[in-house]
């Protein structure tokens, strides 16, 4: 009897604190900026679209001829903020290579990690199977909306030329 | 079962009932409620009401609690060093701690004072003093850094600070201790009263940038200045110091400088001084003392020697400061919050009087003076007096205002907090604090609009109050909600330092602005490694920089030889994250200093000096991840002279590295 009362007790604890941490992010799922707070109201998790994943880009037009101005401007933010962890080769260093990220992964799915990182990694089931692989969640590097499209195009230069 | 609960309640119960009374002092029973518990709890997760900053006395420091439940949010390094994070260590922070007797790494934080527009806490800047080397500082509230120190010339000891006007046109200090002024203070100390001689001085504050200039100094007779406050509304072009040691003791001041009946409250028409400057009519002094600057861009510290003080001397110049008898050694000088009544707590008297701004204003017009003290006129006591609060307590030191006509005093030898009704003078409660009150602290409590809810008293003594710590003891602050006609405590909360004043705002104020981090692409370091690409080893003579990358989880570079004694190691560290709480830490193995946090966009540098040749492990000291403790590195140091090349990299192939 006593038993059983305090499994009772601790269930109806832990079902609290699971449905306080869906709505509120405790520290470990903390998502920092405003503008993945407010993805995360309005992606519901129950139709979660995995093939494009979280966030606001839901449909990216992508022209066939590269454009090199977003390709320069995609470099240097690589190298300032992204190739700590990423390699332009297949091999994985803290986080996996870049080369042939553009086959594995749609363009809107791309730009939504980019820029909605922790909703992402907390939701996608592809992002959270490479979270078990890297061990070190991505850090949000706070890329715009435009940094993003530069380091898509950057990446689609870098499958394209290998 | 039931039973066996029910036994362990009574067995609880009893044990409290007899536990209570035993442990606990006299009196503290009438003082709490039933339900403070529910007043002052604020769940996880939840954010506080108030901001509450704490002046820390002599750790020269300020912490930050968080109101109504006293939890500690964090430390603001100010005066002095803090190991913890590096300030006055690494090579950006150390210019802020220089002044004119060279590197001071300590002093005395007495008094705070929020920033103002229309004369509320607007929530952009904190103003500190210091008491010993006599400085003022800003902190800014977005990043809850020092930006700014100020040194004080013609000052031993500022006291009477940082206060400011009601728009923060201006912050003032004053000297606690009079000294020789001039090119020979190589003096007889027994010449006090012929050659001593005191000031106040009036910074100004860049309304766009916060940044502090010494706008003037008031040459003052020798004696000491206490504390301060400006006027408001009708009374915005004044104000107040409080002064006492008029008898111009230089010894056993404890006796000799409570022998007069009355010393002064000190009123200052600050804009008839802009005036006098507008005119030229100041004397330009040479002095020495330095002004230091965080930049926010470079966000390294510079450290500017300044020459020149320009003087006004109120017995040349006329009709801008002019005294006021108070009875006795007047400690706090507090202003109303409709700037009508200047309430003076004379420390050693058995009454508060309260002056009447209109009251000055006409003894003036009417120069109902008393003579003058120094060349400077004395109102008459009565002419400025609004009346008395009689009986009021033992030791009346500080007060605040609740904005609904009512005072709050504290009373340092009878340890209580007393109320009173500024328009009939009337005590209407009192309340025990435990123990020997000091400041007090009503958020926005010295402003023309203040919250009135809580106060905040700051106690100097707590035997008893807390489990014992041996000989020193925790400094408390004790929480009170004021928003009844009765005072009720609510709240101990053990304080950091010793507290002397504080200030507290909503916390909205502040929270909205918060930088979260630095942006990388705007970080201005002359010593910035953008990407890891960039990272480098250079060396200069026998200084060795190392432009050194950390992300989650490692640093670039990581291995690093080439380093010889006598060198003189420079890691530049920049801390490439771009998401807020992701600092990394840096420590080297013998570092004689210190270790840095670096915050997300930031650089740092710590400058290590290698005392013995081998191999010196470096680490991340903030845990950053899952694989914080696999980001370390090694440097390596060899013999005075040696040829070991200069290499660095992270995982670089074992074949590039050298084999000797």
């Amino acid at each position: 009897m006593r038993k059983i009362l305090l499994m009772a007790a601790l269930l109806g604890f832990t079902w609290a604190c699971s449905n306080n941490s869906s709505s509120s992010a405790g520290p470990a799922t903390s998502s920092s900026s405003d503008e993945s707070a407010k993805a995360s109201t309005a992606a519901g998790s129950t139709n979660y679209d995995s093939v494009k994943g979280a966030g606001k880009f839901t449909h990216v037009e992508l022209n066939e001829k590269l454009d090199d101005k977003m390709i320069a401007s995609g470099k240097s933010i690589y190298e300032l903020k992204c190739s700590a962890c990423h390699k332009l080769t297949a091999e994985k260093l803290v986080g996996p290579g870049w080369l042939g990220v553009t086959d594995r992964h749609k363009p809107e799915w791309i730009m939504n990690f980019a820029t909605n990182t922790d909703e992402m990694i907390d939701k996608d089931p592809k992002a959270q199977a490479m979270l078990q692989v890297c061990m070190v969640r991505m850090p949000n590097q706070h890329l715009s909306d435009e940094d993003a499209r530069s380091i898509l195009e950057y990446m689609r230069k870098n499958d394209h030329s290998k | 079962m039931y039973t066996q609960k029910f036994y362990l309640l009574a067995v609880t119960l009893i044990g409290l009932s007899l536990a209570t009374p035993s442990c606990k002092p006299r009196n503290e029973s009438t003082a709490i409620t039933s339900d403070a518990a529910e007043k002052t709890y604020v769940a996880p997760g939840k954010y506080d009401e108030f901001y509450n900053f704490v002046s820390g006395g002599f750790n020269g420091q300020i912490s930050v609690y968080g109101l109504p439940s006293g939890r500690l949010l964090k430390i603001v390094p100010v005066f002095s060093v803090f190991p913890e994070n590096g300030y006055g260590y690494s090579e950006e922070t150390k210019p802020m701690l220089n002044t004119s007797n060279g590197f001071v790494p300590w002093d005395d934080q007495h008094h705070l004072e929020l920033s103002q527009k229309d004369g509320s806490p607007d929530g952009r800047w904190l103003f500190a003093n210091a008491n010993n080397t006599p400085r003022v500082a800003r902190i800014n509230l977005a990043t809850f850094k020092t930006e700014e120190i100020l040194e004080l010339p013609n000052s031993a000891g500022n006291h009477s600070s940082p206060f400011c006007t009601e728009n923060t046109e201006y912050i003032v200090a004053g000297t606690r201790f009079s000294v020789p002024i001039g090119d020979n203070t190589d003096l007889p100390i027994s010449s006090y009263k012929k050659n001593f001689h005191g000031t106040v001085s009036f910074i100004k504050v860049d309304s766009g940038t916060g940044h502090l200039s010494l706008a003037f100094q008031i040459l003052l007779p020798g004696i000491n200045f206490d504390l301060s406050h400006a006027g408001k509304g009708p009374s915005h072009d004044w104000f107040f110091f409080s002064c006492y040691n008029t008898e111009q003791a230089h010894t056993l001041l404890e006796v000799n400088a409570s022998q007069r009946d009355k010393d002064f409250i000190m009123a200052v028409n600050w804009k008839k001084a802009e005036e006098y400057v507008r005119e030229h009519k100041g004397d330009l002094k040479k002095v020495s003392y330095v002004h230091n600057v965080l930049d926010e861009k470079t966000q390294t510290a510079t450290s500017t020697k300044e020459s020149q003080v320009l003087v006004l001397d109120p017995v040349q110049l006329h009709d801008f400061v002019y005294f006021i008898p108070c009875p006795k050694s007047p400690h706090g000088c507090d202003v109303d919050p409709t700037g009508e009544y200047i309430v003076g707590s004379g420390k050693l008297a058995a009454l508060i009087p309260v002056f009447s701004f209109t009251k000055i204003q006409k003894a003036i017009g009417d120069k109902q003076f008393d003579g003058d003290y120094a060349g400077i006129p004395v109102i008459k006591y009565d002419a400025a007096l609004y009346g008395e609060v009689q009986k009021p307590g033992l030791g009346p030191l500080h007060t605040e205002f609740d904005g609904k006509g009512n005072a709050y005093t504290s009373m340092f030898v009878s340890s209580e907090v007393v109320k009173w009704s500024i328009k009939d003078l009337k005590v209407l409660d009192r309340k025990p604090t435990f123990y020997s009150v000091g400041h007090l602290c009503i958020p926005g409590g010295d402003t023309k609009h203040p919250y009135g809810k809580y106060l905040i008293a700051y106690n100097k003594i707590t035997k008893d109050r807390y489990l014992p710590t041996g000989p020193e003891l925790a400094q408390s602050a004790q929480l009170y909600d004021i928003s009844g006609d009765k005072m009720e405590m609510i709240l101990d909360f053990p304080t950091v330092g010793e507290p002397h004043y504080a200030q507290a705002l909503p916390a909205d104020l502040i929270s909205k602005n918060s930088v979260k981090f630095y942006k990388i692409e705007e970080n201005n370091n002359p010593f910035v490694t953008k990407g890891e690409k960039a990272a480098k080893v250079v060396r200069d003579g026998n200084k060795v920089h190392v432009y050194i990358t950390a992300i989650r989880s490692h640093f670039v570079p990581d291995n690093i030889e080439g380093v010889r004694l006598g060198d003189e190691v420079y890691f530049h560290v920049t801390n490439l994250e771009q998401d807020w709480d992701i600092p990394h830490g840096f420590a080297v193995k013998g570092a004689a200093n210190a270790e840095i946090l670096i915050m997300p966009g930031e650089t740092c540098t710590l400058k290590w000096t290698p005392t013995e040749a081998g191999v010196f492990p470096i680490y991340c000291t903030d845990f950053c991840s899952a694989l914080h403790q696999e980001m370390q590195g090694y440097i390596r140091v060899s013999k005075a002279g040696a040829n070991t090349p200069l290499i660095f990299g992270t995982n670089l192939a074992d074949s590039s590295v050298a084999k000797n």
